[in-house]
């Protein structure tokens, strides 16, 4: 217990926090009945057991300064002088809490009795403990790379150009490149173009097999944002806005989302919300757009992939972003054996990696433990190719495995679609 | 002593009551909201209104995962909503002191159904309160003194039902005063706050286009 006098980190930390509470979270906070049942949906806590990874236990410092603000004993405690607003030390314990063990997957917020929404919160609180910089080395850096050199991982437009000229040359097609008056935008992940460049040859081919006009802008290209997952909304917004700004002047109809899950919350959900204006384009993710070229014929593929495959969905696409139907349609045209893992869909494991956790390296071990989960998911069907749709997760999944040593190959559903088409002969 | 629990201790409760829980629900709704730019997949006032009723209903996963929490609280709440508003004396008080008009009271043995519901149901979920380590963890003293209330105010009920003695009607009286004054300052709050949760979590699914 403290006093009422907060070293200038916690105050910093509790005034981010204060003025995140809104109506939600204060009825969040007030119906939250401790019935423990959120800890029973995240896999932190399953794999581990201990009690602290209990979701609605990492807002314990969101709860205080909501209970100091909010209520009537908060009130009556603080007024007395025995205030237990959280103190630095407090924060320096939570912050594991806080970032190594939340990935935001929000199955929690599906589980709990009352509707509380626990990822919202904890995104809401991570501001707090990004201003008071208690926040981990490995989101500090990539938020600083991703305004210093537009990329968390430090790629920049000459590398863009080399991956693209390295595709184009692997593909034989074009890639158009700052396009004026193309109809869709499309969207990179750092990630994609270091680790997955093959993402970029396989949308140059379907795309010129559905005759879609676009491009790829060197302004506005990383759909990855630090500012999300390290909780700070000012940087967030000037990430996004390169993207906004890169689309409007190309004057495209529309910006796809890349394979990657983070990426579509940021430029889909939270962009407009961050600019404080609506779009003059549609957001669309890759899926939901291959799903559309399916409905209307124009994805010809030939034969089906036949070995046995299951498909892990991206807890930003499908429970965050209600991307579930289309991939699986779209699985079921290019796959004769595809498996579902149970559970699935809206509530399927999260794979460990999201919300920034995959680029925090002191959470590497729990990282491991966590994905135990989906190791076993996967064991249990006996498949040997897993499929899923976000560059984040398929790091993430790949050195799960390699960890757990089996023997599963990880691709990207684009990937695979492009790999059938009937072009590709 | 029975005169001022039913008298003047009565209209107190009943006024620290109302007046509290419209203050939480005014300091709730006056906390804000940003309105969301984003273009929606479905309606978020639809989906909010949906998920209070819907989100009673555990998904399947969450069934296998805690079914004991998820048995022991429906029946303490199933229990405790067919004695508050289907027992025959509670009936008969609501029509002759706050309302003016009564309904159908449910029969004795349903009442007797749902009082072992409902005082099994919540000694279960004391004793997970005590005893599993993500609870210990997370409980603080409200989450006893409110369920500890809650439990008396039902014990006390059964016994006065026998009506064989005034006073122990007066006693349940008594808890229930207790009850209704510490609710707007406790977790108890849920009972009305549940359904602002559920509505806001609900709304936001809903608009990406999943049920929550
Ligand atoms: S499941 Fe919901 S009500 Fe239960 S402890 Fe977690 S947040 Fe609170
Ligand atoms: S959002 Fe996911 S990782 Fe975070 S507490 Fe909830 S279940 Fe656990």
């Amino acid at each position: 217990m403290n006093t009422n006098k907060l070293s200038d980190r916690a105050s910093s930390a509790e005034q981010h926090i204060l003025s995140r509470i809104d109506s939600r979270i204060a009825s969040f906070f007030s119906s939250c009945v401790h019935c423990g049942m959120c800890a029973e949906a995240c896999h932190f806590y399953k794999e581990t057991g201990d009690p602290k990874y209990t979701p609605i236990y990492k807002l314990e410092p969101m709860r205080k300064i909501w209970k100091h603000h909010h209520t009537f004993w908060g009130k009556l405690f603080g007024t007395l002088g025995w205030s237990t607003l959280p103190d630095e030390q407090m924060l320096e314990d939570w912050q594991e809490l806080v970032y190594d063990s939340c990935t935001l997957c929000s199955r929690c917020s599906l589980v709990c009795p009352v509707g509380n929404d626990i990822a919202y919160m904890v995104r809401q609180q991570r501001e707090g403990f990004s201003a008071a910089g208690f926040a981990p080395e490995g989101l500090k850096g990539a938020s600083e790379r991703s305004i210093e050199l537009g990329s968390p991982m430090g790629v920049t437009a000459t590398t863009l150009l080399a991956t693209i000229k390295h595709q184009e040359k692997e593909c034989g097609i074009p890639i158009p490149v700052d396009q004026q008056g193309s109809d869709y935008l499309v969207l990179l992940s750092s990630l994609e173009i270091v680790g997955f460049p093959e993402y970029i040859g396989a949308i140059a081919r379907i795309f010129k097999q559905a005759d879609i006009s676009w491009t790829i802008s060197t302004k506005g290209f990383e759909a990855t944002n630090s500012g999300i997952q390290i909780g700070n909304s000012e940087i967030a917004r000037e990430i996004v806005e390169r993207v906004v700004n890169a689309a409007e002047s190309l004057g495209v109809k529309a910006v796809i989302s890349p394979e990657c899950g983070h990426a579509y919350t940021s430029i889909r959900w939270d962009a407009p919300n961050l600019l404080g204006r609506e779009l003059p384009f549609k957001v669309i993710h890759i899926l939901e757009l291959l799903h559309e070229l399916q409905s209307q014929g124009k994805l010809k593929t030939v034969g089906t992939f036949d070995t046995p495959l299951t498909y892990h969905d991206p807890c930003s696409i499908a429970r965050k972003g209600g991307v579930i139907k289309e991939p699986r349609d779209l699985l079921n045209q290019v796959s004769s054996d595809f498996r579902e893992m149970t559970p699935t869909g809206e509530m399927n494991w999260c794979c460990g990696g999201g919300g920034g956790v995959s680029a925090i390296d002191e959470a590497e071990e729990l990282r491991f433990k966590a994905f135990h989960r989906k190791s076993e998911q996967v064991n249990k069907l006996g498949v040997k190719v897993l499929v899923t749709a976000c560059a984040n997760c398929r790091n993430t999944i790949e050195e799960g495995l390699e960890n757990y040593e089996m023997d599963v190959e990880v691709v990207g559903l684009t990937e695979l679609i492009a790999g059938q088409l009937e072009s590709a002969g | 002593m029975i005169e001022f629990i039913e008298g003047p201790l009565w209209t107190f409760s009943l006024v620290v009551f109302c007046v509290g829980v419209i203050w939480r629900l005014f300091s709730i709704v006056r906390a804000g909201i940003k309105t969301d730019r984003a273009p929606v997949k479905n309606s978020g006032a639809a989906s909010g209104f949906k998920s209070i009723f819907s989100h009673s209903i555990p998904r399947r996963e969450t069934m296998k995962a805690s079914p004991l929490v998820i048995i022991a609280g429906y029946m303490f709440h199933i229990g405790l909503l067919i004695l508050l508003f289907w027992a025959a004396p509670h009936i008969r008080f609501f029509e002759e002191e706050l309302l003016g008009f009564g309904w159908t009271p449910a029969p004795y043995w349903l009442f007797m159904l749902a009082a072992a519901l409902a005082l099994t149901g919540s000694i279960m979920l004391i004793i997970r309160r005590l005893v599993d380590p993500v609870l210990q963890k997370i409980s603080t003293a409200d989450d006893y003194t409110g369920a500890l209330i809650t439990f008396m105010v039902m014990l006390t009920g059964c016994l006065a039902l026998q009506e064989s003695w005034a006073g122990l009607r007066a006693f349940h009286m008594l808890w229930v005063e207790i009850l209704m004054v510490y609710f707007p300052f406790s977790r108890l709050m849920h009972a009305f706050t549940f359904a602002f949760s559920r509505a806001y979590s609900g709304a936001m699914f809903g608009r990406r286009g999943v049920g929550a």
